[in-house]
């Protein structure tokens, strides 16, 4: 296996818009909006950036295709402009592109910067789209929550647990992203909410109800990369850097094959092991400060606890009834309110959950501080469905930690 | 000698109570208070003619090789295509593969009788054998009689020299263009003249002629008939046509009027095939039909009969099949009889591109997937990579008919985001015992009762309707194959 990029790229500035329903809006202004705060923490000039890497995954419903509205929204001085789209995890794709050029000595500083416009449908959830011409022909009728829904059913079975149980942990998810998020004034949803109106709330897709789905937001976030060299050049010090990137696609083994149970992440457990090879980890759950996971569901947040060799197989249950990974916990996921809370612009998302780690390895996350001094945090993005999906896992530390 | 060689029924689960119908209608039509028990076949959203003519034709078809077949005709006045071949559609969908003629027969009540007498005529000039099905989803107003008494079902026959399970005796048959209702050009439904006039003039001066004709012509006294089919809503005109042609009284069978309804242009055949259910060997049937004159057709069982019925789900067994439906509401939906604010979520663009369906037809319409040849791994779709991780051969997979696999659920949802037309929605995966799975929709299912591990079977059924362009889109979806409790 190659030797990966650990440290070998610094995060030199982030930015991230507030996210919510930004009605008064259109996705340029959510872009600069990001991109002012990320230019000035990292203290350069637009004319420095090398190279961008632009994500969105609904572009029909705001900006179009193409590298240009990034470009014309910043005014870039005819730099290269690269559109990425995988899904949910576009955000992760965008600062894949960034870094790698940065590590490749391509670029000496990159913009990787996602955006998404997802409320201008006239509808709640995520929009209705096209799903490639034969694809759409046979796939089933499947909604987002419905295809996520079923890993609890899978889960179940396989794990024996009953449905009122599962229900608890999942709304202690929910209830822990809400508490989170009341603590985050960029979170889409910052009000608390209780395990009753949760257990208590119409079902979207048995047995996902209203509080197991995460918000559907408009906002953008960004991250601008340099080598750790240039960052203290730059005058920076407490530097932030990359760990590991990985990404695994699934490549339709689990849709296809009897191979797969249908109860977890093939994807999130094939990234999870390259991402700690890479990072030099090997006990995730004592090494690991935080984790951002893609709790688009809260049942996705249960698995992937699993998937990502942190709770046992069968025991993210226990752990989540225990607290492990609440705000005071020992491995707090999600403590700024996650997709579940502060929301989910598909092409920003990878970048927010990063941002959200930058800011904790700075202690500049204010009320929503992890209180023991965190070393490095673990960035899992996931798009697609339980059996056909992207999987991007990032983990970001301190340098040389 | 030309016979029928197997014979197979459909009938959709849902059972419209006629009570819920009048329920509705009956503060403005008093009259129909009359039918205000039992029940009639209503297709859920997602069957229509040629779902329903398919299942009834797999029926048939049982563990039969699908190649050889001369010919598939469908007999039917509600084809969702005016100029595509529906015969064609059903030859796909069953594999017959393309050396099959294919042949619509339509345009009146008859058709379903009309088309066999030429069928058997084909079969006994050149062989078989040919498929031969009947299927029928009329539309009918609101608050009117036909609402009540009609129903939805299809019939399947294979005919071929031999006499199989029945022998064909003979046929008669009567052309007059006797108007009692008509459907023209571009209309949505049925016109239609005075019941009485339709009895007097029509059933009984037109249907008993063409019975003595072929009694006449099959050397056969009106007492050797022991089973008379003859489809009719009208109360007691098929006993007295019986009695005008001399048949024994008790020769009248059942037509079904509160169990499926009258299924139209297949009823004649849902008739045959309910008869042959219970036919003993050597016994005659007599099929007669009413529409723009009159056909009537002789089988006779054979002692081959019995082992068939055994082995057929027919219509006996499709009406044991039932779910009662109360909701006289979403029957009018399903059908598209009023206006429903369907959503926002409904209003994405369902173009077909034909280009598209007609490459992967096999795929779409025949749930044709790969099996590989190098590690035998059955997989869907058929693709250029085998799937199994360690295999991987490329190039190796042979066609692999996945229709008739036996399936169980693996992961299931019931979604009530996503459009349906009858949320929630339930999809899931589906992991097949020969091998391979497919992530796919499910239909006739009820809230509350599936479950990870239950068995299921594959079903031909709508899959959308592209309301823009008037396309209706088929694929596959799973269902319940064990035996469904009646709800």
């Amino acid at each position: 296996m190659a030797k990966g990029i650990r440290d070998k790229v610094a995060i030199l500035g982030m930015g991230c818009s507030k996210f919510g329903e930004r009605w008064d809006r259109e996705a340029d202004d959510l872009i600069v909006e990001a991109y002012e705060e990320a230019i000035k923490d990292a203290g350069i000039e637009t004319s420095q950036i090398d190279a961008a890497w632009f994500s969105t995954a609904i572009e029909e419903q705001h900006v179009g295709k193409s590298g240009v509205p990034l470009a014309t929204a910043l005014r870039l001085p005819y730099i290269p402009v690269t559109r990425v789209e995988n899904y949910c995890a576009s955000g992760s794709e965008a600062f894949r592109g960034a870094t790698y050029a940065v590590a490749s000595g391509a670029c000496d500083i990159a913009l990787a910067l996602g955006v998404e416009k997802l409320k201008d449908t006239g509808y709640g959830g995520l929009p209705q789209r096209g799903r490639g011409a034969l694809n759409s022909m046979y796939w089933a009728n499947m909604s987002a929550p419905g295809s996520f829904a079923q890993l609890a059913a899978a889960y179940r079975a396989k794990h024996g647990v009953s449905r009122d149980d599962l229900k608890k942990a999942m709304a202690h998810i929910s209830v822990k992203s809400h508490d989170n998020g009341s603590r985050n004034p960029k979170a889409h949803l910052q009000n608390k909410i209780t395990e009753e109106t949760v257990l208590k709330a119409p079902l979207v897709a048995e047995p996902l109800g209203l509080y197991d789905c995460c918000g559907v937001s408009d906002g953008s976030a960004c991250a601008i990369v340099t080598t750790p060299e240039i960052a203290k050049s730059l005058g920076k010090h407490h530097l932030v850097t990359v760990k590991a990137l990985q990404l695994a696609v699934s490549n339709g083994q689990e849709a296809q094959h009897n191979s797969w149970d249908g109860s977890y992440f093939a994807t999130a457990r094939a990234a999870a092991k390259r991402a700690y090879q890479e990072a030099g980890i090997d006990k995730p759950r004592e090494q690991l400060s935080l984790v951002e996971a893609h709790d688009c569901f809260s049942i996705t947040e249960l698995v992937t606890l699993e998937d990502l060799y942190i709770s046992p197989e069968g025991g993210a249950v226990k752990d989540v009834l225990d607290g492990f990974y609440d705000a005071d916990g020992k491995v707090p996921c999600q403590i700024d309110g996650g997709l579940k809370c502060f929301g989910h612009p598909i092409g920003a998302s990878g970048l927010r959950m990063i941002y959200e780690i930058y800011l904790q390895m700075q202690g500049r996350a204010g009320a929503r501080q992890r209180k023991q001094e965190p070393v490095r945090g673990l960035v899992h993005n996931l798009g697609g469905m339980p059996h056909q999906n992207v999987c991007s896992i990032a983990i970001i530390g301190k340098h040389g930690s | 000698m030309v016979g029928i060689a197997s014979f197979g029924g459909y009938i959709p689960r849902l059972r419209l109570s006629r009570k819920s119908i009048v329920d509705a209608n009956g503060w403005f039509n008093g009259s129909l208070r009359a039918y205000a028990k039992a029940e009639r076949a209503i297709c859920s959203w997602d069957e229509d003619s040629l779902t329903m003519a398919v299942e009834a034709a797999r029926d048939a078809l049982a563990e039969r090789p699908r190649d050889g077949f001369r010919a598939l005709y469908l007999a039917t006045t509600s084809a969702p295509f005016e100029d595509r071949q529906n015969a064609g559609i059903l030859a796909q969908a069953l594999r017959l593969g393309e050396a099959v003629n294919t042949m619509d027969v339509g345009a009146s009540q008859r058709a379903g009788t009309t088309g066999l007498v030429a069928a058997l005529d084909a079969v006994a000039a050149r062989g078989g054998p040919v498929l031969y099905l009947a299927s029928e989803k009329r539309r009918a107003p609101a608050a009117s009689p036909a609402e009540l008494l009609h129903g939805d079902g299809a019939a399947a026959l294979i005919l071929d020299r031999g006499d199989g399970v029945a022998r064909f005796l003979g046929s008669r048959s009567a052309s007059v263009d006797f108007v009692d209702h008509y459907k023209g050009k571009g209309r949505e439904f049925d016109y239609g003249w005075e019941e009485r006039w339709i009895r007097d003039e029509g059933y009984l001066k037109l249907v008993p002629p063409v019975i003595a004709g072929v009694l006449a012509e099959t050397g056969l006294k009106p007492g050797d008939i022991a089973h008379f089919c003859l489809p009719c809503t009208l109360p007691r005109v098929g006993q007295a046509v019986a009695k005008a042609a001399g048949l024994p009284e008790s020769s009248m069978r059942p037509n079904l009027d509160g169990l499926c309804g009258d299924t139209g242009a297949a009823h004649p055949l849902v008739m045959l095939v309910h008869a042959l259910q219970e036919a003993k060997p050597g016994e005659r049937i007599l099929v007669a039909s009413f529409g723009s004159g009159s056909d009537a057709l002789v089988f006779e069982a054979t002692a081959e009969l019995p082992a068939m019925q055994r082995a057929r789900r027919g219509i006996l067994g499709a009406l044991r099949r039932r779910k009662e439906e109360t909701n006289y509401a979403r029957y009018l939906a399903f059908n598209d009889l009023i206006k429903m604010e369907r959503g926002l979520r409904s209003e994405v663009d369902k173009q077909t591109p034909l280009t598209t369906l007609y490459r992967k037809r096999d795929m779409l319409l025949s749930l044709v997937g790969g099996r590989c040849e190098r590690c035998g791994t059955a997989q869907f779709p058929k693709s250029n990579i085998c799937v199994n991780p360690n295999c991987r051969a490329a190039h190796s997979q042979v066609d692999q008919p996945f229709s008739e696999f036996g399936g169980k659920i693996m992961s299931f949802t019931a979604d009530s985001l996503t459009y349906c037309p009858d949320p929630p929605a339930h999809y899931g995966m589906v992991q097949f015992a020969e091998g391979g799975r497919m992530m796919v929709d499910f239909t006739d299912v009820d809230a509350g009762q599936v479950e990870v591990g239950m068995p299921m079977r594959m079903v031909f059924r709508i899959k959308e309707v592209d309301p823009a362009r008037g396309f209706t889109k088929y694929f596959w979806k799973a269902t319940p194959s064990g035996e469904v409790k009646e709800v």
